[in-house]
């Protein structure tokens, strides 16, 4: 108790010694606090952005600008690196001595390199190698990659695109209920249907119907080149292709050796088990070493997920505007606001991570092996 | 006449395999071509192979310039890579803008790094408790050793480290102060005591939510705020704080993973022996967390190890921070990709050293029956 109470009183004590200092100091520099500059004209331009923004929006409105892009880089980068890493994580397995002794020495390289230095590399090569507009390295005739970054063509929707909408939500709806359906038809009867099958049928056919049924309801806008520089199409920035692409190439890294290690870390005694029981090898995979693998797989993914959210802060080394560049950047430089902005961005990132974190907790205890 | 000899039963001499089971046919069959998908993976490969050295031997030896004194010479000389770069700073790249007459001190300290780190990773080293004492007072000879002041060794400013230098400093110290502040952190995590346990909790959480960059635009700008007014200190000090905190809060849940994954019975028996709190948490749950925790403490060092690289972002000047001045440099302007990759590959190089000293020490103690 005596303890508790020390160790209380010492913290308590450090924070106030703290804060009285900073009041000392704002008062010596005859600065003080408060949110108020966030309402006021940012004055600066965000060659990004998701949402309508001017240098006449306010503080408020770019720091919401950095944190969409901080957004749209996060999710481009972990949908790649889950699929890459996925795909390099079965290579390592396999039994093909080439192909995973190639997976083993990229995972190598990509992961025993700082991210910093991934995202350096790559703005590097786009910006100094890469060939001016009108030398773009093109694709067909819709995808240049040159030093101004990629050019994609732009779906544009039209008229009728609710239908495809709808056959979409509602092929999910299909998948989820037949899923269910067909599970509790196997655990009443033994009756097993084709699940995965018909699901992907339905899944690729019912929006491509709906597609065609509307009549098209999408144009694609393809970029062309005009004068020096492109013109139309989806620009994607330097400073963003670099970075997804580094974030990316880098977390599949890690994403690869924790599926590797996943599936592995299934005792040897289950597979033979299963095999035992006659359950053909697809099984085996499905219904015992998967549902197994992923309680060990999931928490490592979910922290290499966050890691990657927070490596992205590192865009400020190559002037892409994420959250960190803006406000924690332009906007503290020029309202000179260095305690309440690092206080926003950090607390932003904090309750990113923290909400993760509960949601792993969760799962944790819930997948947990029961114990005494 | 039968020609075939007769054998007892049982008496029949081995046969030699298969021909196409052994040797190099036999591990091309099995280990490349033993389907139609693995044959196809293995020809995908071996193209993809082929492409990237032809690709790339080119640029990075046959056509690279070692000798130029700008870009623009390298470029006329030959058309691949332009290590001259490399070649002209390789001393800044090394020692940032230490003095060129005082370069053995950090040269000294890093064989007396080896000599005080070695009794700790090798259990088997000859004197190895005599070599622990000077494991202890290392940290004291490498700090009069590069910063001078005693012993008439001139004073050197840290402002003056820079390079590989620095990110061994950097790293090195914050991998010898994160580890004991770890376990602190993972003990108290654990603790019956409420208020320890919330403030490890929230020491931990904070720590592990933000990213490093931000907490070291702390460090850079905003400490002052928080110190008596006309407080300085060295800002490499700081920055080190920074990563030791950052470090020690990762470590701490590498630690409490191990923690928790010793069995109760363990707890028990300790209990039933009348073991108080220290003697449990001394004999019996530490050495027990810290063997399972090792390859995930060496992961976090090396963690550690990556992120020296951001005290970039703040100003110090870390082989990256030297490599970006080069590129600053109207003579070598554009040689982005030489530059980062050397950094790159000095960092491969030290930190796959890491992971692999992890396998052999997770392979020495794992004591479990395979």
């Amino acid at each position: 108790m005596l303890l508790q109470v020390i160790v209380i009183a010492a913290v308590f004590g450090s924070f106030g010694w703290l804060i009285s200092n900073l009041v000392t100091n704002f008062a010596a520099l005859n600065k003080n606090f408060g949110f108020d500059f966030l309402f006021q004209p940012a004055g600066y331009d965000i060659n990004q952005r998701l949402i309508e923004y001017t240098n006449r929006s306010t503080h408020i409105r770019a720091a919401v600008v950095g944190l969409l892009n901080t957004a749209l880089v996060a999710i481009v980068g972990i949908v790649l690196a889950t699929i890459l890493g996925v795909i390099l994580g079965i290579i390592r397995l396999s039994n093909n001595w080439l192909a995973r002794n190639v997976a083993y020495w990229y995972i190598e390289f990509s992961r025993n390199v700082p991210i910093l230095l991934h995202i350096l590399l790559w703005h590097g090569i786009i910006i100094n190698t890469m060939p001016h507009p009108k030398k773009a390295i093109a694709v067909g005739d819709f995808l240049f990659l040159s030093n101004r970054g990629l050019y994609l063509p732009q779906p544009i929707a039209e008229v009728g695109i609710a239908a495809l909408y709808l056959a979409i939500v509602a092929a999910f709806a299909f998948v989820f209920f037949f899923s269910r359906y067909a599970k509790k038809l196997q655990s009443e009867t033994g009756r097993q249907l084709p699940v995965s099958m018909i699901n992907f049928i339905v899944l690729i056919s019912l929006p491509l119907l709906a597609f065609l049924a509307s009549g098209s309801p999408v144009s694609l806008d393809l970029p062309a080149l005009k004068g020096f520089n492109f013109r139309g199409g989806m620009h994607l920035m330097p400073e963003f292709v670099a970075l997804t692409f580094a974030l990316s190439i880098y977390t599949a890294a890690f994403i690869a050796e924790i599926v590797r290690a996943g599936i592995l870390a299934i005792h040897k005694g289950q597979k033979e088990a299963a095999e035992a029981l006659g359950l053909r090898p697809k099984r085996v995979m499905s219904l015992v070493i998967l549902p197994q693998a992923r309680r060990v797989i999931i928490p490592p993914l979910t922290s290499q997920y966050l890691n990657l959210t927070k490596n992205s802060s590192l865009a400020i080394a190559i002037g892409y505007m994420d959250l960190v560049a803006t406000l924690g950047g332009i906007t503290l430089n020029q309202t000179g606001r260095e305690i309440e902005t690092m206080l926003l961005v950090m607390g932003i990132y904090l309750i990113i991570s923290l909400s993760i974190s509960v949601a792993m907790n969760w799962y944790n205890s819930s997948v947990k092996l029961v114990d005494r | 006449m039968d020609t075939k000899k007769h054998y007892a039963p049982g008496s029949h001499p081995d046969l030699p395999p298969p021909p196409g089971t052994i040797g190099i046919v036999g591990w091309l069959y099995k280990n490349l071509f033993s389907s139609v998908g693995n044959s196809i993976l293995s020809v995908v490969t071996i193209l993809f192979l082929y492409w990237l050295v032809t690709a790339s031997a080119g640029w990075f030896v046959l056509d690279a310039v070692v000798d130029a004194s700008s870009r623009k010479e390298c470029k006329a000389t030959n058309s691949g890579a332009c290590w001259a770069v490399i070649f002209k700073r390789i001393g800044q790249f090394v020692y940032g803008f230490y003095p060129q007459e005082e370069r053995w001190r950090p040269d000294t300290a890093f064989i007396f790094l080896i000599v005080a780190v070695a009794p700790l990773l090798y259990p088997n080293l000859p004197f190895r408790r005599q070599l622990f004492w000077f494991s202890a007072v290392y940290p004291a000879v490498a700090y009069f050793l590069i910063c001078g002041g005693i012993f008439g060794l001139p004073e050197v400013g840290t402002n003056k480290f820079g390079g590989f230098m620095l990110t061994m400093i950097v790293g090195v110290t914050g991998i010898g102060a994160s580890l004991p502040i770890g376990i602190a952190l993972a003990l108290g995590r654990q603790s019956r005591l409420l208020s320890v346990r919330v403030i490890s909790i929230a020491f931990i959480e904070f720590m592990r939510g933000v990213p490093l960059i931000t907490l070291l635009f702390v460090a850079s700008t905003m400490l002052n705020y928080f110190l008596p007014p006309g407080t300085t200190f060295n800002l490499l000090l700081r920055v080190l704080i920074m990563v030791t905190f950052f470090a020690s809060a990762y470590i701490a849940e590498v630690i409490r993973g191990g923690i928790q994954a010793i069995p109760k019975g363990q707890y028990e028996a300790a209990a039933a022996m009348g073991l108080n709190y220290w003697q449990t948490t001394m004999l019996v749950t530490l050495p027990q967390a810290m063997k399972i925790s090792i390859p995930g403490i060496v992961n976090t060092f090396i963690g550690l190890y990556k992120d020296t690289t951001l005290v970039v972002v703040i100003g110090l000047l870390d082989p990256l921070g030297i490599g970006r001045a080069a590129l600053a440099d109207a003579k070598w302007n554009g040689l982005s990709t030489e530059t980062y990759l050397f950094v790159a590959l000095f960092f491969f190089v030290s930190c796959f050293a890491m992971s692999r000293y992890s396998l052999w020490l997770e392979h020495r103690l794992n004591t479990e029956h395979k």
